[in-house]
């Protein structure tokens, strides 16, 4: 693990891979985006059901985001290595964009299903618990005049705020919630209707892939900015 | 159907369009912003690396 986690062979890596990984991103989510407007309307909840192709990958990539941000951090104050701590710091705003998306797109469909905008469900509530422990990662990180303290404190918080994803997961399970129990990743096998689930499972592929270029594009400018840093620094700051 | 009809979204235009509107939006600003400061960290190090390499001959 620790051949791969070095930064050169990650640049020289990462180079070969983004283009692909680009292009494959580009022709998912077109594909999903195209499926999710072909799919026929639910009997239940009509055309509304469009919102769900979009909120339940944002969901699950909420979840994704924040398991390899505790794993980040969790290899970063074992390890101390810096390519863990860029994965973790470059992870927190991808993961709080995806949870806020699924915050707002939820939003947008339990008005005309459940007829509210909010409730303070125990599904709904443990994600916007979500959201606050990204936003209290990045904020934690830039709190500390020494930038190692910033990141170890980070880390705690990331690993400690790691005991609310399974509390997402299985919230639906634990207590009385407005939303309906697991009905794709369940014992014996998804619940939806093929012609829902396709197009589902499309854009959740595309939506993964979209974080992981996206957090490869932004680990390759942090560790430039790193290095431009470190040559200013031997320059003795001339460079600005 | 027509174009109208699949506007409407079946009563629930008000809720979908939004929704991918603000996805969208969201993942676009993302992705335009994490490439640009991937494009100026490098023009900044290419500067950089041509600086040093004009003071170093």
């Amino acid at each position: 693990m620790h051949r791969f986690a070095n930064p050169a062979r990650f640049m020289r890596m990462s180079q070969i891979v983004l283009p692909w990984l680009t292009v494959v991103t580009t022709l998912l989510l077109v594909a999903g985006l195209v499926l999710s407007f072909v799919a026929p309307p639910d009997y239940q909840q009509g055309e509304s059901v469009r919102i769900m192709f979009v909120h339940v990958p944002a969901a699950w990539m909420a979840m994704c985001a924040y398991t390899s941000l505790a794993a980040a951090s969790a290899a970063a104050l074992i390890w101390r290595h810096p390519l863990a701590e860029i994965a973790a710091e470059e992870t927190a705003p991808l993961g709080a964009v995806f949870t806020g998306l699924c915050l707002v797109t939820g939003s947008l469909w339990g008005q005309p299903m459940w007829g509210t905008w909010w409730a303070w469900d125990a599904r709904m509530t443990s994600v916007l618990v979500l959201f606050f422990l990204y936003l209290g990662y990045m904020a934690l990180l830039n709190a500390f005049d020494d930038p190692t303290r910033g990141r170890r404190a980070a880390a705690i918080l990331a690993l400690v705020g790691f005991v609310n994803v399974p509390i997402i997961k299985f919230s639906v399970d634990w207590w009385n919630t407005l939303h309906q129990p697991a009905s794709v990743l369940r014992v014996g096998g998804p619940t939806i209707d093929p012609s829902i689930l396709l197009p589902l499972l499309i854009m959740a592929v595309a939506f993964t892939l979209l974080f992981a270029t996206l957090l490869v594009v932004r680990m390759r400018a942090a560790l430039i900015e790193r290095k431009i840093r470190v040559l200013d620094a031997a320059a003795g700051g001339a460079l600005g | 159907m027509s174009f109208s009809t699949w506007i409407q979204m079946g009563g629930y235009a008000m809720f979908v369009w939004p929704a991918y509107g603000i996805a969208a939006a969201a993942l676009g600003l993302l992705a335009l912003g994490s490439i640009r400061r991937y494009r100026l960290a490098q023009r900044r190090l290419a500067v950089m690396m041509a600086t040093r390499r004009g003071e170093d001959a």
